[in-house]
């Protein structure tokens, strides 16, 4: 190393520039304060700063940016969901994806595949053509396709799925991308520190200060923050948020794992994602084939992973591409999905004033993190629940009006 | 691989067996409000801790009870539904 590189180091006054301001510490109130730095909350952090012009903001993070879900997730970004509720919210997601990189200067490697969801039923694809058709009454591009479109698409497929499984068509949803999930996390960061917002790390949140129905203040592992606006956003943590603020939901925890390949010659371009055989790819700009399965069977507050995963997953997989079996296994882990009954998140206003939730993102939350930052910063400041976020209000539960998603949602995150 | 003891069959692969969530008292469906009913069906205990669960080995289609710390993945204790051996 030259040595004018290691004076430059060891110098006070050259600090390497770095992504967020360090703050020794944390102010005795803010305006508002957000749990979690994720990609949610770290998203409604940046709207609420550049859009409304509120910087009086914490973002309170446990451990360290980005490494929730957020950096956990196979990165599928698609809006051929099922209800209008959703199919609307998930295309302005996809709307606001495709200029962020330029907002933030920093590349977020999105990349348009293509997204086929395969129908090995009868059943299946008649839930495709609903889908397909729902899609399209909204403006979002999903078509039904049949099998020879996906042979064209994915050239080394076994259509026939070792034989047991044969593949009679797909829903193409051509929006269908992938990104690079820690970089939207920074991404968001940055813009949030830049306009005035904190971002504290290894800042956990222990308790939540509620009198009279209203929140007053937080409690954390750093002391004391006076605030009347709590916004949580901790995805698998949320029922521990809960309870200090004694909400009841109908959340629930169970892992979710995935795991990469050995990077290997691009071969795969459209994501594929089969609901019988429950398995999903992709093939990230590294060459990595990127791969899920279903949810873990039984509830579980941990991100252990498990062998049974990567046989059942692989078993799967051969099915679709039998040529993998010379293909390693590189990485495996997980992740804590706050699932929801119907498949649809649970966002906006609570019984506690001043209490926010965007939550209930399950294994599907990723592609969502603009337009939750965006709608829930408009909550906040409204005090009232956007538009958009109407259908996945926590009421709908004590109504009986579910927003039933998991046609969409299942399977193909 | 994780193991599960079945209070019939003993030790077994924890593959051979279905989990169907945290037992649960069900309020008279006659006599509950529509917001004790709505409680009932759709809200859960979500927090982490040592919950009373039911699990069924499927190969012998056996119900019983699993005493389970949902955060270390611990099985404390498995038996029968009490009244039911
Ligand atoms: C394996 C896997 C694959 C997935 N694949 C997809 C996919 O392909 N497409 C898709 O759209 N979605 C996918 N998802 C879902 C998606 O990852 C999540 O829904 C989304 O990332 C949630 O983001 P978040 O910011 O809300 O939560 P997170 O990123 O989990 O952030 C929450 C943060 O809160 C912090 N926190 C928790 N408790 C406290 C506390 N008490 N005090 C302070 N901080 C706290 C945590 O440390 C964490 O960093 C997948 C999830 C997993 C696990």
């Amino acid at each position: 190393m030259p040595w004018r590189l290691l004076r430059f180091a060891l110098n006070k006054k050259h600090p390497e520039p770095r992504m967020f301001t360090h703050h020794e510490k944390l102010k005795s109130s803010y305006d508002v304060v957000i749990i979690g730095g994720g990609g949610h909350g770290l998203a409604a952090a940046y709207y609420l700063a550049r859009d409304h012009g509120i910087t009086n903001v914490c973002v309170l993070e446990k451990g360290y940016i980005g490494g929730g879900n957020t950096g956990r997730n196979t990165t599928i970004i698609r809006s051929n969901y099922l209800t209008p509720e959703g199919v609307k919210f998930y295309d302005e997601s996809v709307n606001l994806w495709q200029d962020l990189s330029t907002d933030f200067d920093l590349n977020l490697f999105y990349a348009n595949r293509g997204h086929f969801t395969l129908a090995h039923t009868d059943s299946a694809l008649r839930t495709m053509r609903w889908r397909a058709e729902v899609n399209k009454h909204y403006g979002v591009n999903s078509e039904v396709v049949g099998p020879e479109v996906v042979k064209e698409a994915a050239p080394m497929i076994d259509l026939s799925c070792a034989g047991h499984a044969p593949i009679l068509g797909a829903l193409y949803h051509a929006p269908g991308s992938v990104a690079r999930h820690d970089a939207v996390a920074w991404g968001y960061g940055r813009g949030a520190d830049q306009r005035g917002v904190e971002i504290h790390q290894q800042t956990e949140v222990l308790g939540i200060d509620v009198q009279g129905g209203k929140v007053r203040g937080v409690q954390t592992s750093r002391g004391y923050i006076a605030t009347n606006k709590v916004l949580c956003a901790v995805a698998g943590s949320t029922p521990r948020i809960l309870k200090m603020v004694d909400v009841k939901t109908p959340i629930y925890i169970h892992p979710l794992q995935a795991m990469v390949s050995e990077p290997v010659k691009p071969w795969l371009d459209p994501i594929l994602v089969s609901g019988s055989l429950h398995v999903y790819i992709s093939q990230s700009a590294r060459g990595e084939l990127v791969m899920g399965a279903s949810l873990d069977p039984y509830e579980l507050h941990g991100t252990r992973s498990t062998l049974d995963f990567v046989e059942g997953l692989s078993t799967h997989m051969l099915e679709m591409f039998p040529f993998l079996s010379k293909v390693k296994v590189m990485r495996q882990w997980a992740g804590m999905a706050d699932m929801t009954p119907d498949f649809a998140p649970i966002m906006g206003m609570t019984p506690v004033e001043g209490f926010y939730l965007d939550s209930g993102w399950g294994t599907w939350g990723f592609k969502a993190t603009p337009v939750c930052g965006k709608t829930m910063s408009h909550t906040l400041v409204n005090d009232t629940p956007h538009p958009l976020i109407t259908g996945f209000s926590l009421d709908r539960f004590r109504n009986f009006a579910l927003t039933g998603e998991k046609g969409a949602a299942s399977v193909g995150h | 691989m994780k193991i599960l003891t079945c209070p019939l069959n003993g030790p077994r692969p924890v593959s051979e067996f279905f989990y169907w969530g945290e037992v649960r008292p069900m309020p008279d469906p006659a006599a509950a409000s529509d917001d004790e009913w709505a409680d009932y069906v759709f809200n859960r205990n979500g927090a982490p801790g040592v919950k009373r669960e039911w699990w069924c080995h499927t190969p012998s289609n056996t119900w019983f009870i699993a005493e389970r710390d949902t955060e270390k993945d611990l099985v404390l204790k498995t038996y029968f539904y009490p009244g039911e051996e």
